[in-house]
């Protein structure tokens, strides 16, 4: 490419001769070479533009805020250019210039303001979640005005859809936790020869901690976050909106059927997740440890009690509530712009795990207190 | 005159439907170029296939003298740069705000300082009668006239020879449409660009397309100036254009 720039300086007259293109991609490099000889000792500055070949907005701000340099230094200027076109982008650029005020830089806020705004979100948010709490039972008041007012349809759908496609995953999860847990211990236990205990172990840790809890991860997860993106999206697609101008309560329709089909199914699934936790364990017993199935069998019958079964299941609709609420609080939560999808799923699952968890520790202490 | 866009023969089979079957068209530099048809004609398709969104089965598409459906993606890259493109919403990236939005393929493209693109961005911005103090808000905060103005500085940031515009006056409001129309004549007039868009709004066909292509039954059933349309016969032509001549 050719050169773009002629600079000539005799005398505090200064030429700056424009030839070729002058556009977006030439321009970086002629700042600093003008800028070197624009000096307070320049009287006169003449720019001519008559050998230029092409022009664009950027070269002509470019043009115009050298000019508005020059004058600010106050040297006289001249800008020689016989092309109209050109001539009319210049003017473009000034008379837009002239019209507009400046963009404003972002100041950044103190840090005790982003400290209180952070907490006054956090504040306001929970806030809010209250809130969807309450509308909550108000709309389960609903229903029980009536079994008519049950959304039978919806719910199967979702059992369908968040529960029955989910007991593949959970069935392969819990399994392979049975293995490992069993494997683990089955190496420690050996150690003092005191295989047999195997049993205890699995039988108590799987069904009145892990079933629940692997269930409670992988639903919140797999389901949790897919109740997070369906409203989500149905919020940015303004279908909430059309079906409350229709008449039809968000609340009926889209969050009761899911938290009612969670909650129906959370016991069965980890019902499941038991028998294949179980299973697991049973298997490495089996091979590792010499255990037979009937050893194993007779033993889980003498040692596990029927409530350690029974303090997992129960887990499951409390974790249920709190997965599906939170997943659909989070999804409501959508605001109009793609990113808070992604934003508000992944604060869904964090969320529900975290909320499950807790349940769970505050579970373990009353139970064991109660004596349980 | 230079053709910048020639379309020929383009065939387009979305599963078993087909949507275009031997269709031709040519916009000249410095048209102002519109295509119309009733809805579900494939023109938005189309104006996909120019800008390399979409494939099509057979025929042949020229941008720039750049043949679309066998360019290499270094050519393809710079045919990118040289054109802009508004889509119907605006499509401008939600985690950025206007001023970013417009500033990033300054950013990505050229090496300018960021005094100079700040000058650019606000030049852009205020062309497309947006304020200054707008500059900050973000995609989510402004209304669906304002995003059109945003996506339309984004898509002249490059100061691009050719634009595309995807219905620049559908959402508006009679005023803002009016607006946006006088605004697509002033950039025709003084940034030289050849313009090519679809379009429903009548009142924006007759006050801003120089040169028209009617797409309908699968082929262009009149293309040249908006006087003579009457002139084809399409039942589209007739239904839409009937009463006002």
């Amino acid at each position: 490419m050719s050169k773009v720039l002629n600079i000539n300086l005799q005398n505090g007259l200064l030429s700056l001769n424009f030839s070729g293109e002058l556009t977006l991609y030439t321009l970086s490099k002629l700042q600093k070479e003008i800028d070197a000889n624009l000096t307070q000792e320049l009287k006169e500055l003449i720019i001519n533009l008559d050998s230029l070949n092409s022009l664009d907005t950027a070269g002509a701000i470019f043009i115009d805020k050298l000019e508005q340099n020059a004058l600010s230094l106050k040297i006289i200027t001249t800008i020689t250019c016989q092309n109209k076109r050109f001539n009319d982008t210049l003017e473009l650029v000034k008379t837009q210039r002239l019209k507009s005020e400046d963009i404003q830089k972002i100041k950044n806020k103190p840090i005790l303001e982003q400290l209180g705004e952070l907490f006054i979100n956090y504040y306001f948010g929970f806030i809010s979640f209250i809130g969807f709490v309450g509308k909550l039972f108000f709309t389960k008041l609903h229903y029980l005005k009536s079994f008519k007012n049950i959304r039978y349809k919806e719910i199967a759908f979702e059992v369908n859809e968040s529960a029955i496609k989910a007991l593949g995953i959970i069935s392969l999860t819990s399994f392979l936790i049975g293995l490992v847990v069993a494997y683990q211990s089955a190496f420690q236990l050996k150690i003092y020869g005191a295989n047999i205990f195997i049993v205890d172990m699995l039988g108590i840790s799987i069904l009145r901690e892990l079933a629940p809890l692997i269930t409670a991860i992988v639903i919140a997860g797999r389901s949790g976050s897919a109740f997070t993106a369906q409203i989500g999206a149905m919020k940015i697609t303004q279908e909430l909106d059309a079906m409350r101008t229709m008449g039809f309560d968000p609340y009926i329709f889209l969050v009761m059927p899911r938290i009612i089909a969670l909650m129906i199914m959370m016991p069965i699934l980890i019902f499941v997740a038991d028998i294949m936790g179980i299973l697991g364990g049973m298997i490495v017993a089996n091979i590792d440890l010499n255990i037979t199935v009937d050893l194993f069998i007779d033993r889980f019958n003498e040692v596990v009690s029927a409530k350690h079964f029974f303090i997992g299941i129960f887990k499951g609709p409390f974790f249920a509530f709190l997965i599906a609420s939170i997943g659909i609080y989070r999804g409501l939560m959508v605001k109009d712009d793609t990113q808070s999808i992604g934003f508000n799923t992944t604060k869904s699952v964090v969320e529900s795990i975290f909320a499950v968890i807790v349940c769970d520790a505050i579970f373990s202490i009353a139970f064991t207190n109660l004596g349980i | 005159m230079k053709q910048i866009i020639k379309v020929q023969n383009v065939r387009t089979v979305f599963d078993t439907k087909v949507v275009h079957d031997g269709l031709n068209l040519t916009v000249n530099e410095g048209d102002i170029y519109g295509l119309l048809g009733p809805s579900g004609c494939g023109k938005t398709t189309l104006l996909r296939e120019m800008v390399m969104l979409q494939e099509f089965e057979s025929g042949s598409i020229e941008v720039l003298d750049n043949k679309v459906e066998s360019i290499n993606e270094k050519n393809a890259q710079s045919l990118r740069r040289q054109w802009g493109v508004l889509f119907q919403a605006g499509a401008l990236f939600s985690s950025l705000s206007i001023k970013e939005n417009i500033a990033l393929p300054l950013h990505e493209y050229t090496d300018l300082s960021e005094s100079m693109i700040d000058e650019i961005v606000k030049f852009k911005i205020n062309l497309v009668g947006l304020k200054s103090s707008d500059a900050h808000l973000f995609p989510s905060q402004i209304s669906g006239g304002m995003k059109k103005k945003a996506g339309l500085a984004r898509a002249l940031s490059m100061d691009p020879k050719l634009l595309f515009l995807d219905e620049p006056t559908s959402g508006l409001d009679p005023i803002s449409a009016r607006e946006f129309d006088e605004l697509i004549l002033k950039l025709h007039s003084m940034l030289g660009l050849t313009i090519v868009m679809v379009s429903h709004d009548l009142q924006s066909i007759y006050d801003t397309l120089g040169k028209v292509a009617i797409i309908d039954d699968k082929k262009i059933a009149y293309e040249g100036t908006l006087k003579e349309v009457t002139s084809a016969k399409s039942d589209f032509i007739e239904s839409f254009f009937g009463e006002k001549s």
